[in-house]
């Protein structure tokens, strides 16, 4: 035992000799952090443009996989480049992301007045006015939308659950749904036209047919949403409530869809907050107007992504206001879409069922 | 489920009451509207489109700069699928990245913080892409653009406009633009698939140490591949009907070139219909209306080759 002990060389000199091939551990932070210092010393004292600065910082890192080539081979060094390159593709992702944002609060913020939100362009010419008509647009046609496309979501999705049972029916179905998924927004906004115009004749503009082509966008969304939660509702609950003799569909209406309410509520905000961006149906059906109107079934509806694409697509002589009234526009239908979000998280938050998720 | 639908059958004859049946004929109708919207969908485009599909080419010429519906609609198909292979091309591998990051490399508590950042991506309005695109992105690329055709001009890719110089409204810039907006609709499915890796495989192949990249590339990626492929399929689809951004940044000629960075672009089916249908009158709508049909079955076949590969691969792969 004793002699054993006595050949086995120390643990600091083991630790040595297994560590000789391989960088400290402060290396790669301390590449990383002095890439960024030259970076940051290189952008402020105005040498080279922000752009160029990230782009020096980011070529200085490659000095951590170089050296890791020279000191722990080309196994260790492939892999420290590999996750630089996938903290740089991470990086690189952020950048749209912060520009959007940037570029939208900085543009749109100053625009940001009572006149903005009360006032229609209605006789406006150059400066002044604001998107009162296209937040009523917005507000009523995506109402309309959330009005059509809820019940018949919620109730497929009871049929896939509930009493589809993986029949043919319900496997195609489920197919459709799919395929609906995918249909690109502009054609949902020819559907409409197409629909319409055999009613109403040629070149019809209707608030109500920009609802349904975003009701045509939105039921998937709902379907699966809905789908989802329902499915996650536990059977017991169900079977509990047979064994009490309540009736199947005052079992789905008192027991199933009270459980799943807040995944429910969930899903039909973030379906919401997808479509009310949606510019391109709106182009084709709802159309442009100047003017404020409340009618969804007469008349041209302006809403916030197509007045926003107009004012600076066609902003007219000057185009310094109108290009301004669309960043105001953008920054509004950004913040309400957020807001959508946040909503959709903290219903998802505060009122799931406790013990589930 | 199944459970109780065995129990109804073997009793002798469940009681079914109106409240019952009503309620079910709601929910089946509700199914079947479904059904009826996308065969509407068809039908309607269809029979709106067909006048325009058979117009000749006097009737329609002077819109379409004197060509029949087929003569207009291919290179309308060609700018299509080309602009979104090109965001593809940029978006996948960078998705892949950013997915690998958030699963893999990221510090476990960052990581869902992390998830949540790129689906904001996924939130901003396509309109806003399309003002970042016209108003920004454009401008800061225009002298990257310069350069590029000063230094890789013999590449037909790059050779910028025949009199010199470049066009930063083009169709590359068109193609970054979509593939920002594909990249979280990508990330999001390769995140998913690669977080179902099997921890035992992920496991085995460090115990035989194995780097982190030899496990991702051992362990991840032959679990994740279909995964990855119908992500990109999808994104393929929402990158082939993808409207505004195109139709704000691109300044298109309807020609068919290869060109990336010049003047003259190819345009595509959906931002060659939101440019002209506002302006459209008579048969001309029809003939928009049938590009949108060519469009629907583009984009129908892309998510379909989607669906049917996850479908073939799904007992050995997380792709489900």
């Amino acid at each position: 035992m004793t002699t054993t002990l006595q050949k086995t060389p120390e643990p600091a000199d083991l630790q040595s000799e297994l560590q000789e091939h391989q960088l400290p551990t402060w290396v790669p932070k301390g590449v990383v952090a002095g890439a960024a210092v030259i970076g940051v010393l290189l952008a402020v004292t105005g040498i080279v443009s922000i752009a160029q600065a990230v782009l020096i910082g980011w070529l200085l890192t490659w000095a951590l996989p170089i050296a890791s080539r020279v000191v722990e081979g080309g196994r260790k060094a492939t892999d420290r480049t590999v996750t630089l390159l996938v903290s740089s593709a991470f990086g690189l992702a952020l950048i749209p992301l912060g520009s959007i944002l940037w570029l939208v609060i900085s543009r749109g913020g100053p625009q940001l007045s009572t006149e903005f939100f009360t006032y229609s362009m209605r006789n406006v010419v150059g400066e002044g006015g604001g998107i009162y008509h296209a937040l009523v647009g917005t507000l009523l046609i995506t109402a309309a939308a959330t009005i059509i496309s809820v019940p018949i979501g919620l109730f497929t999705a009871i049929y896939l659950v509930e009493y589809g049972d993986g029949n043919r029916l319900s496997r195609s179905i489920t197919f459709l749904v799919d395929v609906m998924t995918g249909i690109p927004s502009i054609v949902a906004g020819l559907f409409a036209y197409a629909l319409f115009v055999i009613f109403f004749g040629e070149g019809v503009r209707l608030g109500i047919g920009g609802a349904v082509a975003l009701a045509v966008l939105m039921v998937p969304i709902v379907v699966r949403a809905c789908e989802e939660m329902l499915k996650l509702v536990p059977n017991e609950l169900r079977e509990a409530s047979y064994a009490l003799g309540v009736p199947k569909w005052r079992t789905v209406v008192k027991v199933v869809l009270p459980t799943a309410i807040s995944g429910i509520v969930t899903g039909v905000t973030l379906a919401i907050a997808r479509v009310i961006g949606e510019t391109a149906p709106l182009l084709i059906i709802a159309g442009l107007t100047d003017s404020v109107n409340f009618n969804l079934f007469s008349e041209r509806m302006t809403t916030l992504p197509v007045f926003t694409y107009f004012s600076v697509k066609f902003p007219g002589v000057p185009p310094e206001a109108s290009i301004d009234r669309g960043w105001g526009a953008a920054l509004v239908l950004i913040i309400i879409v957020m807001l959508l979000n946040l909503v959709a998280r903290a219903v998802s938050y505060f009122f799931s069922p406790k013990g589930e998720r | 489920m199944s459970s109780t639908t065995e129990r109804e059958k073997e009793a002798p004859r469940p009681v079914r009451r109106p409240g019952d049946r009503i309620f079910e004929a709601l929910s089946t109708s509700a199914g079947i509207m479904i059904l009826l919207t996308l065969l509407g969908v068809a039908v309607f485009l269809t029979l709106e489109g067909l006048p325009g599909i058979t117009a000749s080419a006097d009737e329609i010429g002077s819109k379409t700069g004197g060509k029949g519906f087929f003569g207009y609609v291919w290179p309308l198909v060609f700018g299509t699928v080309w602009a979104a292979v090109i965001a593809l091309v940029i978006a996948v591998p960078v998705a892949i990245g950013v997915a690998l990051y958030i699963s893999h490399y990221a510090p476990r508590r960052l990581s869902s913080t992390l998830g949540y950042v790129i689906d904001l991506l996924a939130a901003v309005p396509s309109v806003v892409y399309g003002l970042w695109g016209l108003l920004f992105l454009s401008r800061e690329l225009a002298p990257f653009y310069q350069w590029l055709t000063d230094t890789f001009g013999f590449i037909p890719f790059f050779a910028g406009n025949p009199t010199g110089g470049v066009s930063a409204n083009s169709i590359l810039t068109a193609s970054l633009v979509l593939a920002v907006m594909v990249l979280p609709i990508i990330t999001a499915i390769c995140r998913e698939i690669f977080l179902q890796t099997p921890r035992l495989h992920e496991e085995a192949a460090l115990a035989l140490g194995a780097t982190r990249w030899e496990m991702v590339r051992l362990a991840v990626f032959p679990y994740a591949r279909s995964g990855i492929v119908s992500a990109s399929m999808l994104g393929l689809g929402r990158a082939l009907g993808e409207t505004m951004a195109v139709a704000m940044v691109l300044s298109a000629s309807g020609v068919v070139t290869f060109n990336l960075i010049g003047s003259t672009n190819p345009s595509t089916i959906a931002a060659n219909i939101a440019l002209q249908f506002p302006e459209a009158f008579g048969t001309f709508t029809n003939v928009l209306i049938a590009t949108g049909l060519v469009l629907f079955v583009i984009t129908f076949a892309a998510n379909f080759a989607a669906r049917a590969i996850v479908e073939r691969r799904k007992d050995f792969s997380g792709a489900n």
